[in-house]
């Protein structure tokens, strides 16, 4: 019998994502051993025109990892769409934009300004920049950079997502299996646990029945010691993990080190930061509005970075807002 | 700035306090701009962050939060709750490019019809010469 | 316009690097384009955010070597808040970055770069990947790699909460220690990083060097480049991966330059080309010629072979051996391209070496890693040489520790002339009169997959080759001619 086919594709990811999938290690023999592998640029030599000549939907499943920034992975990733009948978004970027969304708080124009012209030791006196028009002149072509970052569910339609940044091994392996027994999952879910962090966490034992409340919430470098054995709020650390999706074991914590939520949400949660926003507030032991205030300006110098830090483009509002001047 | 702008404000108003002050404005023929849609929610507790951004996303230029009184919150503590996610939000929504004056909360108790009047009429004129928030598709 | 040439796209780097070839009238190579079409912004949209969180944000620049940029990054904030970082935290965080550099650099070689040479060059391109690899050497060496990278990476997980992207080190030390009872693991370990090392060095020697094909090959023309070079020393002058003097030598050899990270502005310079997302730095007070090799040139190398010719010597014993033995047979300095695969082997030796020796130092059981800054930051600049070259954090912020301004300089960027120079070179010297193989396809690959740049995800290349098609248009733009190694 035919061995399904399946493929692996990055858009503007770090490589961890590939990395998480060689952390299988000798799991990976168990994996290539049930599937044919058809595409997968960074380790076989098949091209974009094999792809284009399967049948639509053959490739059983694509993995995808990476958000979407360039022409070049626009266009992949819509040919991978066509020709899978499962596609898989890989990581937390393809998941949700990633770190590299945080991108979406700037512009385009200000990354080439400073990259090419105003950084400190750029000298570009002919103030050239990467130009497509240039390289079509000289007969190739230099795919474009978008204004923004997106997620791969807003460019394609998206069948299971597999979250993490990178997806611990632990999860890739259970996803994987998963789909390839058969018995799918509905549409649309996220592979991993269906509970908050705090519940495969040591330390949630730690927390107090009447709910934690702190009154001050402290950057990561002003503990003289973290306590592994206590709850990591309750130390003053903006950990997460209430608002984050299960699955990774509480590795960061196990750092000693606050969850920054690059699972994601649990379900049914339209915006990641919106509720780690809300879930913060409700820890701050204040009714007083100026001492509510000294407290969020002492410890959260920077909402975005502390609640969107992976989620910037799946936020409601997508994008910070520039005003045309 | 388009000409004739029409601000769209949002309201969510807690049922004890601020609702039935809008309520008592209707009744005694209160003039106030009509630019305001009113949802009406138990306490100003219930009010999660992201029905804000929900509202701004979906069209919203302006958000304007009733509940009662510090003190005299019907749930004892619903409206602190309230405030301190505001406050945090506030701070969000200026790292968006949204500008702070588009979302204000106010405390109006159930007799401060007048006091309603004054802020939705005042609210509104902010958000008109603010004008249309740029909101980006994601499309 | 002549004939174009068109190699899309290259794997095992950039998942987006391609390399245009042009030929003139007479079918040789005029010009030879190796564009990076990758660029993601990253000094830009980390302004604003606390500095703290650049030891969690630069990582995610390369998931391969994320160590590198956690512990560059780390050290630029130590630098900021002007933090004294405690002695057993130094000593743990160079132990964890050496365990990192040895599991980097394993990989690479077996199944990177290894394939070039363990299998050959113009073996059938069936075999140049890591399974002709374990062929050679054999299934139980390569269960080994395996295993040796899965127990580091697991040790790595325990002490630094994850190994890809870490969340360990922070401004003024790390978050978590080793307590008496864990040293001994870390200590076993280590002794079979340098057991293996050492076996390494033997495949290396046994299956290359006592070939003389291939020594012909590294010694060829054709991936020389005589340029500068640049490293990481201590005190000493010896290679040191975490920390130290930033060493520049020309292509005499003789030292030209030696300064500490936050003089890098006095020494670098970044040149722009419209034809890549990617810049090109050099050295300022040479210049800018273009992509020329030479001592008037500023262009200049990093990573394993320039680490080696920076350098006077090694800091461990066995490196030290592998060291000596490595000039003796090619000339100090070297410039041969191809022995970087040679020189990274002898970096795996004196990373296990260090891993081992600090493993052993009790004072990384000491509970005192971390010290909490109390000035007002402003500025910081941090350095290491990750496995692929010399890597800049610099960072300026407000007195709330927020970042102002960033630049990184990533370590491929110092290669990134030099590359493009021997891709050239590679393709000027290989297609003559219009004619093209499947042989020259790889040979030219060779010429960048030495340097082993950056973004390259070369732990997952199962399969070793790169595919390439050529595309041969003529004058109207009709295909005259189609090659493809797929």
């Amino acid at each position: 019998m035919e061995k399904p086919k399946i493929a692996l594709y990055w858009c503007a990811s770090c490589g961890g994502c590939e990395e998480a999938v060689v952390d299988l290690a000798e799991d990976i023999l168990t994996v290539v051993e049930k599937v044919d592998i058809v595409f997968w640029p960074v380790a076989l030599d098949f091209k974009r025109e094999d792809v284009e000549k399967l049948k639509d939907g053959e490739i059983l499943a694509t993995f995808i990892n990476g958000a979407v920034r360039l022409s070049e992975q626009e266009d992949m990733v819509k040919l991978l769409r066509r020709k899978s009948k499962l596609v898989i978004a890989f990581g937390a970027c393809a998941h949700m934009g990633g770190v590299p969304g945080l991108a979406n708080s700037q512009t385009k124009q200000k990354i080439f300004d400073y990259y090419y012209h105003t950084g400190p030791i750029v000298y570009n006196p002919e103030k050239k920049i990467p130009d497509p028009e240039f390289t079509k002149k000289q007969g190739f072509e230099l795919p474009e950079f978008y204004e923004d970052v997106r997620a791969l569910d807003q460019v394609i339609d998206v069948d299971y997502y597999i979250p993490g940044c990178a997806p611990p091994p632990n999860v890739v392996k259970n996803a994987v299996l998963t789909l390839l027994s058969g018995n799918l999952p509905p549409k649309g879910k996220v592979l991993a646990s269906d509970k908050a962090l705090c519940e495969e966490c040591d330390l949630n034992k730690t927390k107090p029945a009447e709910g934690i409340k702190i009154k001050e919430i402290k950057r990561y470098y002003e503990p003289e010691k973290v306590d592994p054995e206590k709850c990591l709020l309750l130390q003053g650390l903006p950990c997460l993990g209430p608002v984050t999706r299960g699955g990774c074991n509480a590795l960061c914590i196990k750092g000693n080190m606050p969850c920054t939520g690059c699972f994601g949400p649990v379900d049914g949660v339209k915006d990641y930061g919106a509720a780690a926003l809300s879930f913060i507030a409700s820890i701050i032991d204040s009714n007083d509005e100026n001492e509510i205030k000294n407290i969020i300006e002492k410890g959260i110098p920077d909402p975005i970075g502390l609640f969107y830090m992976y989620s910037l483009p799946k936020s409601l509002l997508f994008r910070k807002i520039i005003k045309e001047e | 700035m388009e000409k004739n702008f029409e601000p769209k404000i949002i309201g969510i108003f807690c049922n004890w306090c601020t609702y039935a002050a809008a309520d008592l404005a209707g009744v005694s023929r209160m003039q106030y701009s009509p630019n305001i849609r009113i949802i009406r929610v138990m306490c100003s507790g219930r009010i999660h962050p992201e029905f804000i951004l929900y509202a701004f996303k979906n069209g919203a230029d302006g958000v304007l939060i009733g509940g009662c009184h510090p003190g005299d919150c019907h749930y004892i503590e619903g409206n602190y709750k309230n405030l301190r996610r505001y406050l945090l939000l506030k701070k969000l929504l200026k790292q968006f490019g949204i500008e702070e004056e588009r979302l204000r909360l106010e405390w109006i108790s159930a007799s401060e019809a007048d006091k309603f009047v004054k802020v939705v009429n005042e609210f509104t004129e902010t958000i008109r010469k603010l004008g249309p928030i740029p909101l980006k598709k994601e499309a | 316009m002549g004939k174009k040439i068109e190699i899309d796209p290259i794997t095992r780097l950039e998942g987006h690097g391609k390399i245009e070839i042009f030929l003139d009238d007479k079918g040789d190579v005029e010009k030879a384009y190796f564009v990076v079409p990758e660029l993601r912004g990253f000094e830009i949209f980390s302004l604003g955010k606390p500095a703290e969180l650049m030891p969690q944000i630069t990582p995610r620049i390369c998931g391969v070597c994320p160590t590198a940029h956690h512990m560059a990054s780390a050290k630029a904030c130590d630098d900021l808040f002007k933090v004294e970082v405690p002695s057993a935290a130094k000593k743990l965080r160079e132990m964890f970055y050496n365990m990192f550099m040895v599991e980097d650099h394993t990989l690479h070689f077996y199944i990177l770069g290894g394939p070039d040479f363990i299998v050959g060059p113009d073996a059938p391109k069936a075999e140049r990947n890591v399974l002709g690899v374990i062929n050679k050497v054999g299934l139980e060496i390569g269960k080994k790699v395996i295993g040796i990278r899965r127990e580091i990476r697991e040790l790595m997980t325990f002490l630094g909460g994850k190994v890809i992207h870490p969340v360990w080190a922070v401004p003024g030390g790390v978050s978590k220690g080793i307590k008496k009872d864990e040293q001994k693991r870390f200590i076993e370990v280590a002794q079979k990083a340098v057991d293996f090392s050492l076996f390494t060095l033997k495949a290396f020697k046994d299956i290359v060097l006592s070939n003389p094909q291939y020594v012909e090959l590294i010694k060829s023309d054709t991936y020389t480049h005589k340029t500068y070079y640049m490293g990481l020393v201590d005190d000493k002058n010896r290679v040191n991966f975490y920390d130290g003097w930033i060493r520049v030598v020309d292509p005499d050899g003789k030292e030209f330059a030696k300064f500490k990270a936050n003089e890098y502005q006095k020494y670098l310079a970044e040149h722009v080309e419209p034809w890549t997302y990617i810049k090109f730095l050099y050295l300022k007070d040479v210049g800018w010629k273009g992509f020329v090799d030479g001592k008037d040139s500023g262009i200049y190398a990093v990573a394993p072979l320039a680490r080696l010719n920076a350098a006077d010597g090694m800091a461990t014993p066995k490196a030290q051996e592998a060291y000596e033995e490595f000039f003796a047979t090619l000339g100090k300095p070297c410039h041969h391209t191809l022995a970087m695969h040679w020189a990274r082997v002898i970096e795996i030796i004196y990373a296990a070496e260090r891993f081992l020796e600090l493993a052993k130092d009790d004072e990384i059981t000491s509970d005192k890693i971390r010290n909490v800054p109390k000035e007002t930051p402003k500025e910081g600049f941090g350095v290491v040489e990750a496995p692929r070259g010399t890597l800049y954090h610099h960072y300026q912020t407000d007195e709330k520790g927020l970042i102002t301004k960033a630049n990184l300089l990533v370590a491929t960027q110092n290669n990134s002339a030099r590359i493009a120079m021997s891709v050239e070179k590679a393709a000027k010297g290989l297609i003559k009169g219009g004619k093209v193989s499947e042989g020259i396809l790889n040979m030219i690959e060779m010429a960048f997959r030495a340097y082993d740049p950056c973004h390259a995800c070369g732990t997952h290349s199962i399969p070793g080759r790169i595919p390439i098609k050529i595309i041969i248009y003529n004058k109207k733009g009709e295909i005259l001619e189609e090659i493809k190694n797929f």
